[in-house]
């Protein structure tokens, strides 16, 4: 009895030590694998909003990801009329109209093509389609693209960073 | 300590400290097979030559691969396949047999299935055989994304992006997989790490498992009959080895067993000189580039079933019967209620409708898979990945009607 309950302690000594090992240990390799800093710190970049063009879409990039701007032209601005959806996504800067967007299909993160002679982009691994303002118009994309925190600074833009635009818009749910 | 004596031979010495014979009789001359069994019943050892083949090719292929995003497309496709004496063979090799494990493993389930070898105390062997799939499936992924070409940045791109959760937005999760916004270094030295390491530790500990698994409850055989395995090995011992039912695992079956697999090697050596490039997608001879995606993304021929099941529906729906499917399969003993063991055909009309349907669903989401999703080709993947699921759902009623045969 007395052997027995001592082994029952030893037991859970044991039992005790090797769980503060297994949980420090998971943390460890948890944490391994997390993305390193430098690879967190690269995570800007500078747009010069003055250099695009009307309805050609340029595709830059941004951690690593492709990030579609799109200056939308006034018939295209003319059509979101009455789309708060496709207002609400919208980002001015001075009299421009921009579409900027994670240029990822929100279904599994193909790129999608833009078609200018349809001003829109088709995913060619699903089939998922998104118009000019980048909300989504066949499925199976759950949601229009996303949109990356920005902040506007003068003509300006600054991926990566959280400006009072952005936060709006997330807030509002319009992007993720 | 133990007794020992004067060992009389190197066989004795050998015998006296490891019981050679005594693990030779279990595992081989005394390990009873049946004798009413086919060539599919030689599928186990067929594999067990293509992962010893895929182990060997690996191994040649790792000392000149380069796991880095500016060298690995390079060191497979220039240094591997151009300066290595026979470097092209190791990964023709390797490429081929990656490509015929699935179908051999395909072919080893459908046998299964079809005879009833998942009932009546081999479902251990059935849910270690499944989980093996599980484990070549994460193999064969990993391996994929080494070359790091187009095929391999895209697919790592969208199978990591299933983690995601659809809804839930787990991109934290994703990010902790790669390691990275996007699938980079950090992810390719980690999915090398999976592939070389620790995916075929746990293979061959399941191999184990999966072999442990049969000893007990023995082979199945053609007609599902139970055999006293007993008292047909004391009839084959006392001499009547035509009046016994079972025979010598080695060298009886195994002489037939490594016929069947001489077969197989011809055929796949045929394709390794001669047809290889089937299982080389022409996309992944480009360079991975973060900010162009191919036209068409697909899957490696043997993913195209679920990867059929995932595409018709909106994402979440998709995942959700993207899941089943994957563990739909493990629970197979479980759902079939049927009392029977014995061949699909002599199960009565229900199942034998249900196993000849469902092979042949798994045929028809396997071509849709590869084709554009466009047109008539999506109502039919749509049609097809209802009813996979369908069947499966319907699985435990029509099994449990099945009158005794």
């Amino acid at each position: 009895m007395e052997n027995n309950s001592r082994r029952g302690f030893m037991g859970k000594a044991f039992g005790a030590v090797a769980a503060v090992g297994a949980v420090g240990s998971l943390v460890a390799m948890k944490k391994t694998w997390d993305p390193l800093p430098s690879v967190k710190a690269a995570g800007f970049t500078t747009l010069d909003m003055t250099t695009y063009q009307e309805g050609v879409m340029v595709t830059e990039k941004w951690r690593g990801k492709p990030i579609f701007v799109l200056k939308k032209s006034a018939e295209v601005m003319e059509n979101e009329k009455g789309n708060p959806a496709a207002e609400a996504r919208n980002i001015k800067i001075g009299d421009d109209n921009f579409m900027v967007a994670i240029g990822l299909c929100t279904h599994l993160g193909c790129i999608p093509a833009f078609r200018p002679a349809e001003n829109d982009f088709l995913c060619a691994c699903h089939g998922g389609m998104f118009d000019a303002s980048g909300l989504v118009t066949k499925v199976p994309p759950p949601r229009g693209f996303d949109i990356p925190p920005f902040r506007i600074d003068g003509t300006n833009l600054i991926l990566g960073e959280v400006g009072p635009e952005w936060q709006s818009m997330k807030d509002n749910g319009v992007t993720l | 300590m133990a007794h020992f004596t004067k060992a009389t031979s190197v066989k004795d010495w050998l015998n006296q400290r490891l019981a050679i014979e005594t693990v030779e009789k279990v595992m081989m001359s005394e390990y009873w097979i049946p004798k009413n069994i086919n060539f599919l019943w030689a599928m186990g050892m067929v594999l067990v030559v293509t992962f010893a083949l895929l182990l060997v090719s690996g191994i040649f292929l790792l000392m000149y691969y380069v796991p880095t995003v500016d060298e690995a497309f390079h060191s497979v496709n220039y240094t591997i396949m151009r300066e290595v004496d026979f470097g092209w063979l190791w990964r023709h090799v390797h490429g081929v047999a990656a490509s015929v494990v699935f179908l051999v493993i395909y072919i080893h389930m459908f046998t299964g299935i079809y005879y009833g070898s998942y009932k009546k105390g081999r479902e251990m062997i059935w849910i270690s055989g499944m989980l093996l799939f599980v484990a070549f499936s994460a193999e064969a992924f990993s391996g994929y994304m080494l070359p790091w070409g187009q095929m391999s940045y895209w697919a790592g791109m969208v199978i990591t992006n299933l983690f995601a959760g659809g809804s839930l937005h787990a991109d934290g999760l994703v990010e902790w997989i790669r390691g990275d916004y996007v699938p980079a270094q950090a992810f390719l030295g980690r999915f090398f790490m999976l592939h070389v390491l620790l995916i075929p530790l746990a293979i061959v500990g399941l191999i184990g498992l999966h072999f442990a698994a049969l000893r007990i409850p023995h082979v199945n055989n053609q007609d599902g009959e139970e055999i006293d395995f007993d008292a047909e090995s004391k009839k084959y011992l006392a001499g009547d080895k035509a009046g016994s039912k079972v025979m010598r695992f080695a060298n009886d079956f195994m002489s037939k067993d490594l016929m069947v697999v001489g077969i197989f090697l011809i055929f796949l050596f045929y394709l390794v000189f001669w047809n290889y490039g089937f299982a080389l997608d022409a996309i992944n001879f480009d360079p991975a580039d973060g900010l162009k995606t191919p036209a068409h993304i697909y899957p490696e021929w043997y993913f195209l079933w679920s990867y059929e099941i995932l595409r018709p529906f909106p994402i979440d729906l998709g995942l959700i019967l993207f899941g089943f499917a994957q563990v739909i399969f493990v629970l197979l003993p479980f759902l079939d209620r049927s009392p029977n063991t014995c061949p699909a055909n002599r199960r009565g009309t229900m199942f034998k409708v249900w196993f000849w349907l469902m092979l042949s669903n798994m045929i028809v989401l396997t071509a849709m898979g590869k084709l554009p999703p466009e047109g008539i080709f999506s109502t039919i993947g749509l049609v097809a990945a209802v009813l996979f699921v369908v069947q499966w759902l319907a699985l435990p009623f029509i099994t449990s009607r099945e009158k005794k045969v």
